[in-house]
């Protein structure tokens, strides 16, 4: 009973990494099954929001503190995934809207110039 | 980590995470999905907070639930002919397979591994992320920088409009 009892009550890094992989998953099958470019941008902005949680969960609960690993490098990757995945919004929204300009459309299955 | 604070911040948030997730895939309609995803962005901030992470989580509302949001809000905007159905494709059920995989994975993954090691808490963040990003990782920083430069501009060359004169059949 009390083991129960701190499995809920006592929040720890397991508890982060099953919402982590939760949203990662959300995120995959949003960028999976969507129709719309956008959507599927969404999916992938999910991920990548799923993973720098794992990454900050990981800084607050260190497993290895005998390296010399400072205490906050996941918070510097995480400064790098954001600036990262800013690059990649823009860069694919323009494309999204060129590929509107073309076609009219953001349906990924209707947009099939590389089919033969 | 045993104040009944944080306890209910926790699960307040990570249910709005996943609850409105499951909602940008729900939705019928394209902005409606973009509302409920800065929710969730909202949300996850709020995590980011419960984990001690003040910096990252003022980040995430600037980058994410701000600017992010606003690119997607435009993109949808710039294609106004576009369906904003939220349709799904064939595709759905591989992904919704392929999400169940990874969830179970990590969750098992996280339930069966003896995690160890107490939580530090941070006072403050800002000034060793600063120590580090100029320090260590000064590298990366500044390629991350350059990155970010040239995607603007490739994000800006790709999008305008060629004029016709000194321009002609390239892009467009």
């Amino acid at each position: 009973m009390t083991e129960i009892y701190e499995l809920i009550f006592e929040i720890g890094l397991m508890h982060y990494l099953i919402v982590s992989g939760s949203v990662f998953g959300l995120g995959t099958a949003i960028a999976l099954g969507k129709r719309s470019a956008i959507a599927v941008l969404m999916g992938i902005e999910l991920m990548l929001n799923g993973s720098i949680l794992a990454l900050l969960a990981f800084s607050r609960f260190p497993q290895n503190t005998s390296g010399d690993a400072g205490l906050v490098d996941g918070h510097v990757f995480v400064v790098f995934i954001l600036s990262v995945a800013a690059a990649e919004a823009a860069v694919a929204l323009a494309l999204s809207v060129l590929v509107y300009r073309k076609r009219e459309t953001v349906d990924l299955d209707r947009i099939n110039l590389m089919r033969w | 980590m045993d104040s009944p604070g944080i306890v209910i911040a926790f699960y307040m948030m990570a249910g709005l995470v996943l609850g409105s997730g499951t909602l940008v895939f729900l939705a019928r309609n394209l902005l409606h999905a973009l509302a409920f995803l800065v929710i969730s962005f909202l949300s996850m901030a709020g995590l980011f907070l419960t984990l001690s992470a003040d910096f990252i989580a003022m980040a995430q509302i600037l980058i994410y639930a701000g600017s992010i949001s606003v690119l997607m809000v435009f993109a949808v905007m710039l294609t106004p002919l576009a369906s904003r159905d939220n349709g799904n494709t064939i595709y759905v059920l591989p992904g919704l397979l392929a999400a169940g995989g990874i969830a179970t994975f990590v969750g098992f993954l996280a339930l069966d591994t003896s995690w160890s090691g107490p939580a530090t808490d941070f006072t403050t963040t800002i000034d060793l992320i600063g120590n580090l990003l100029l320090g260590k990782y000064v590298l990366a920083f500044e390629i991350a920088s350059v990155l970010l430069l040239f995607a603007l501009v490739g994000a800006i060359m790709l999008v305008q409009t060629s004029s016709s004169d000194h321009e002609e059949g390239e892009g467009g």
